[in-house]
């Protein structure tokens, strides 16, 4: 580390590296799914959108969109984890115009969503926590919620199996 | 008409109403699903393959994710059409194993049933197919649901 890196050189590096990974994925982009960053925590951030409904009635978000909102924060989570290292000794400078220096994301195994309420029609916020993280496997816990942050609407645990190479 | 056709013309107005059903669900038609098999604790829904809907670009297969949305409308619309007729239905948990990566390109077709009907919990199989082979699924799922009644 270098103590005396301009402040804005680290965020560009930081910024645009999540920026890649992110936007590589074209169904987080239709989802709409963005990523917060404090430092290396990330937020997942699910802006409202109609076509998220699943329940037109109550309405409520469709309980696919939470299950794959949660995976998609433990996907990125993952993957964002396993280049910190790399990214911050300039080992690698991942690019969303190059889609070659975008790392491989992780493989979900399976994927388990506990559905603790019904999701409501607004913005959705999650974070994964990454329980064990191998060579080979990963296993990765999230917490989705929306108006506050103790009262979560879904958690998930799944699998996943690193890239290789 | 017999009975036979009876329970066929039964059964095609089955599949409309639920095809009604599922279109008044936004993220169903945004995904566009569709009915193609209901009744008995039953369903069988398909979808499209799409650009906006690839996990890996790479490669071209969609996200996990989508299978997520169609395993669970497909549990979801098999929970109500158990005999039992449940008023209504919400995911309790769903877990999904991923087999293998769906090919780009292709349908994916969800098939669920109820595997065990309780007063109150529905539990749930499925299966995701990219082809007719149930053999070789693209994932299974297990699930749990509420029945209302």
């Amino acid at each position: 580390m270098d103590r005396n890196e301009p402040l804005d050189q680290i965020k560009s590096r930081r910024d645009s590296a999540l920026k890649a990974l992110v936007s590589g994925v074209p169904y987080m982009n239709w989802l709409g799914i963005r990523f917060d960053r404090r430092g290396d925590e990330l937020t997942a951030v699910l802006p409202f959108d109609r076509k998220l409904i699943g329940n037109p009635h109550l309405p409520a978000l469709h309980g696919g969109v939470t299950a794959a909102f949660l995976e998609m924060t433990a996907i990125v989570e993952l993957a964002w984890a396993a280049m910190w290292e790399d990214l911050e000794s300039g080992r690698i400078a991942p690019d969303a115009a190059m889609p070659d220096s975008l790392p491989r994301l992780p493989k979900t195994i399976d994927f388990t969503v506990d559905y603790l309420r019904s999701g409501l029609p607004r913005d959705a916020y999650a974070r994964a926590n990454v329980v064990r993280s191998g060579r080979r496997y990963a296993s990765v816990h999230v917490e989705a919620w929306q108006d506050n942050r103790s009262r979560l609407f879904a958690q998930a645990t799944g699998h996943f199996l690193m890239p290789q190479g | 008409m017999d009975d036979t056709e009876t329970a066929k013309a039964g059964d095609a107005d089955h599949t409309r109403i639920a095809q009604q059903f599922i279109e008044a669900i936004p993220h169903a038609r945004a995904l566009q699903m569709r009915i193609d098999e209901i009744g008995g604790g039953r369903a069988v829904i398909s979808m499209p393959w799409a650009e906006h809907l690839v996990g890996d670009p790479r490669s071209g297969v969609v996200h996990g994710g989508v299978i997520s949305a169609l395993m669970d409308t497909c549990c979801g619309a098999a929970v109500m059409a158990d005999d039992s007729k449940p008023s209504s239905t919400a995911t309790i948990d769903l877990r999904i194993d991923y087999m293998r990566t769906a090919r780009p390109g292709h349908r994916i077709t969800a098939r669920a049933e109820v595997f065990h009907m309780t007063r109150r919990v529905a539990f749930m199989r499925a299966v995701a197919l990219d082809d007719d082979d149930v053999g070789n699924p693209v994932a299974t799922a297990t699930g749990a649901f509420t029945a209302e009644r």
